[in-house]
C-alpha cells in the first residue's frame, strides 16, 4: 500500500478558512491515512503557481473582505479548476467558495461579482443572516448534519442537483428548501461546523472518487467510527 | 419620574429579585425602562468620567486589573463586576453603589462591555478613555464576522473623548486609529521576539503579521512563568506576576498603558508594578483551586485563539486534563471553531475527560488529531467525579466553556470554597 499517494489542494486558506474549514482536509487527511494512503497536503493562495496532479480539491468560506482579496486571482486559475472538475475530480467548497464556483454573486448594493461558473448557481446579498444548526436529507449521504452562517442566498438552475433537502434549518434559501449543489463529484454546501467530521460518507465518497480516478480501485480496511454516532445526535437535538 | 423614584424602585426590585434568588440583570432591566437615562445621568456625575474595555479576549481580567491599579493610585472606582458586561448589567450594579438620591461614590467607572453592547452604550454615554485589546475570530454566529466586530470595536473609539489605547500588533485594532482624529491614541505593543507566541487572527491560518513601528507607552518585553519585564519610559521594569498565561501578561501592557494615561503625570510608577504583581487573574481564567489536596485550574476557553494560547501557555506535563465544550447561547452554538485549534501538545499525555454537551464534537476534534482520551460523558457531574477520582494525586487542570464552567464551579463548590460568581 505504501506509495500510494494522494494529493490535497487546499484552495485559498490564507483569507477564506472562516468556520473551521482547517478541519474537514484534516478529516479526510487522516480518513486517507488510516486506510493506508499516505497524503500530501498542498495549499493555493493568492498569487501561488497552481499546483498539477491534485486528486481532491477543499475550499471553504471567508469574509467578505477575504473574497474580495481572491476573486480576481479566482478568475485567473478558472480554466484549470473547471477542467478539473470536468475531469470528475472530487471537490468539496464551503459558503464563500461554493458561491464563487457560481456564476456570480450579487450584492446587496446591486455589484455583481463573477464567480467560475461551475456549478449553474446565482447567489443574491441579503440583509438577514441565516444563521444556525441545520440539518438536511440527501440521497446519496442520508442525514447531513451541520451550523449554518451566511448572508447570501443561493438559487440553483432547474437542472442543478442540490446536496440535500431541508429537515431543519434555512439552505440555500428562504424559499425553496434545497442545500447545496453538485456537479459530477463536485459538491458545494453551505453547512460548515466542519461539515465532514461528523458526515464522514461524504469524507468517504471524496476519498474513494479520488483513489478511483487515481488507481483504478480503493482498497481499504475498515475505520473505527467511534464518537461519530453520538455528535450527530447531540448536535440534532440542539436548538437552531 | 423624579430620578430618587427611579433608584427607589430600582433598589426595591433588585432587594426582591435577591429574594427570589434571582437573575443581576433583572433591577437594571426595570430602571431602564422606567428611565432610560438612569445610567447616563448616574455615570455623568463621575469627575474622572467612563473608562469602556472591549475585545474579543481578556476584557474580565484586563478590567480588573485596570481596577485594581486605580485603586492602587487612590482612586475610588466603579466597575461592573458581576460579569454582566452590557447596558442592563451597568444599570444593575450602579443600582447597588448609588445613594438614594442618586449619586454614585466613585471618581471613575470601569466597564467591561462585549462589542456588540458597547456599540449602544457608547451612542449614548461617550467614555473619556477606551481600550481596545483585539479582534478574533469568536462568536461568529452573533455577529457575522470578524470584520463587522471590527467595525463596533470602531464606533468605541469614536465615541471616545479623550484617550484610546489601542494593540499595537492586532491589525484590526491598530488601524482604528486612521480613524481618530480629535482623540489622543496610545499603544502597548510587544518586543519582536514575542510576536511569534501571540497569534492574531491573520497569523492563525498561514497569513503573516503586519507590524507597524508606532512607539508604544508600555512594551512587553520579556516574560517567564511568574515574572515579566515591561518598556515603560525607554526603561526595563520587572515585575513577580501572580497572573498566568502569557495572553493576561501581554493585556497587563494593555492595563499599564490605559492606567497610566488616566493618572496622567502624577502617576506612580513603582507604585503600579507593586500593585500589578499582586493582581489574581479573574475566576476562570487560570485561576487555581484546592481540590482534596491538589490544585485544580479552570481555565475559560471560548474560541480558538483563547484555546491556543491557553494550551501553549500551560504545560500539560503532570497534569490530568479535562475539556468541557458547551454550546449554550453564552458559548456560542457553532462548534467550527474547534477545528481551529491545534491539540498536538496534548498527544503525548491524553485527555483523562471530554465532557459538556458537546463533549463527543469534542471527542472527534482530538480523535482527529490522534489524541487519546479515557472516558467521554456528556454529564459535567458523572464526568468531573471521575476525574478527581481517577487523578487523585495529580494537579489537574479543567478546559471549559462559558457555561460549562459555570456549571463545574458549582459542582466544585459542594467539595471545595469557589469565589462566587453573582
Amino acid at each position: 500500500m505504501t506509495g500510494r499517494e494522494i494529493n490535497i489542494l487546499q484552495l485559498y486558506p490564507r483569507d477564506m478558512n472562516i468556520y473551521g474549514d482547517f478541519g474537514n482536509v484534516l478529516v479526510l487527511k487522516r480518513r486517507l491515512q488510516w486506510y493506508g494512503y499516505s497524503v500530501n497536503l498542498l495549499t493555493y493562495d493568492v498569487g501561488d503557481s497552481f499546483p498539477d496532479n491534485i486528486d481532491i480539491l477543499v475550499g471553504g468560506g471567508g469574509q467578505d473582505s477575504g473574497q474580495n482579496k481572491i476573486q480576481e486571482d479566482l478568475i485567473k486559475i478558472a480554466p484549470k479548476i473547471k477542467k478539473l472538475a470536468d475531469d470528475n475530480t472530487p471537490m468539496l467548497v464551503i459558503c464563500g467558495l461554493y458561491q464563487m464556483f457560481g456564476k456570480f454573486f450579487k450584492t446587496v448594493d446591486g455589484e455583481i461579482i463573477r464567480g467560475i461558473g461551475i456549478l449553474n448557481i446565482e447567489t443574491y446579498g441579503r440583509s438577514e443572516r441565516l444563521i444556525g444548526n441545520i440539518i438536511t436529507i440527501s440521497k446519496d449521504f442520508g442525514e447531513i448534519v451541520g451550523y449554518e452562517n451566511h448572508s447570501g442566498q443561493t438559487y440553483l438552475d432547474a437542472d442543478v442537483e442540490p446536496l440535500g433537502f431541508i429537515r431543519v434549518g434555512a439552505g440555500n434559501n428562504l424559499e425553496s428548501d434545497s442545500e447545496g449543489a453538485r456537479y459530477k463529484n463536485v459538491i458545494g454546501s453551505y453547512l460548515h461546523g466542519s461539515l465532514l467530521p461528523k458526515n464522514p460518507k461524504i469524507a468517504d465518497f471524496l476519498i474513494e472518487q479520488a483513489v478511483t480516478r487515481k488507481y483504478g480501485v480503493f482498497y481499504s480496511e475498515p475505520i473505527s467510527d467511534c464518537y461519530t454516532k453520538e455528535a450527530r445526535e447531540a448536535a440534532m437535538k440542539r436548538p437552531r | 419620574m423624579p430620578k430618587t423614584y427611579v433608584t427607589i424602585l430600582g433598589k426595591s426590585v433588585k432587594a426582591v429579585a435577591k429574594m427570589r434568588g434571582g437573575g443581576s440583570a433583572l433591577p437594571g432591566l426595570v430602571v431602564e425602562k422606567i428611565d432610560p437615562n438612569f445610567i447616563k445621568h448616574t455615570l455623568g456625575q463621575l469627575p474622572h468620567g467612563v473608562v469602556v474595555i472591549s475585545g474579543t479576549n481578556g476584557k474580565t481580567t484586563t478590567t480588573k486589573m485596570v481596577v485594581e491599579l486605580l485603586e492602587g493610585q487612590g482612586l475610588k472606582v466603579f466597575t461592573n463586576r458581576t460579569g454582566s458586561n452590557f447596558t442592563r448589567g451597568v444599570a444593575a450594579a450602579l443600582l447597588g453603589e448609588t445613594s438614594l438620591t442618586g449619586k454614585l461614590k466613585a471618581d471613575i467607572a470601569v466597564l467591561e462591555l462585549d462589542e456588540a453592547h458597547a456599540v449602544n452604550f457608547v451612542r449614548t454615554i461617550h467614555p473619556r478613555f477606551s481600550l481596545i485589546l483585539n479582534v478574533m475570530r469568536d462568536q461568529l454566529d452573533r455577529f457575522g464576522e470578524i470584520d463587522a466586530t471590527q467595525k463596533m470595536l470602531r464606533q468605541i473609539a469614536i465615541n471616545t473623548t479623550d484617550t484610546v489605547v489601542l494593540n499595537r500588533e492586532d491589525r484590526r485594532v491598530a488601524e482604528i486609529q486612521k480613524s481618530l482624529t480629535s482623540q489622543k491614541v496610545k499603544f502597548f505593543g510587544l518586543d519582536k521576539l514575542l510576536i511569534n507566541q501571540f497569534p492574531t487572527d491573520d497569523t492563525l491560518r498561514g497569513g503573516t503579521t503586519t507590524t507597524t513601528n508606532v512607539n508604544a507607552d508600555v512594551v512587553l518585553n520579556r516574560l517567564s512563568v511568574d515574572k515579566a519585564e515591561f518598556i515603560i519610559d525607554s526603561k526595563a521594569q520587572r515585575t513577580n506576576l501572580k497572573l498566568n498565561g502569557i495572553y493576561n501578561v501581554f493585556n497587563a501592557a494593555a492595563a499599564l498603558t490605559l492606567v497610566r494615561a488616566i493618572v496622567g503625570e502624577k502617576v506612580d510608577n513603582p507604585k503600579l508594578l507593586k500593585d500589578l504583581s499582586n493582581v489574581t487573574p479573574a475566576f476562570g481564567r487560570g485561576e487555581t483551586l484546592l481540590v482534596k489536596g491538589q490544585p485544580l485550574e479552570l481555565v475559560l476557553v471560548k474560541n480558538p485563539s483563547g484555546f491556543r494560547l491557553g494550551l501553549k501557555s500551560f504545560d500539560p506535563r503532570n497534569y490530568a486534563t479535562m475539556i468541557a465544550i458547551n454550546d449554550n447561547y453564552a458559548d456560542g452554538r457553532d462548534m467550527s471553531w474547534l477545528w481551529d485549534v491545534d491539540f498536538e501538545s496534548l498527544h503525548e499525555k491524553g485527555v483523562s475527560q471530554v465532557s459538556g454537551i458537546r463533549a463527543y464534537d469534542m471527542g472527534l476534534r482530538l480523535k482527529y488529531d490522534e489524541v487519546k482520551i479515557e472516558n467521554i460523558d456528556s454529564s459535567i457531574t458523572r464526568a468531573l467525579k471521575k476525574f478527581i477520582d481517577n487523578n487523585k494525586d495529580k494537579p489537574k487542570r479543567i478546559y471549559c466553556t462559558y457555561t460549562a464552567m459555570l456549571d463545574i464551579r458549582n459542582k466544585l463548590s459542594k467539595i471545595t470554597k469557589v469565589e462566587k460568581i453573582s
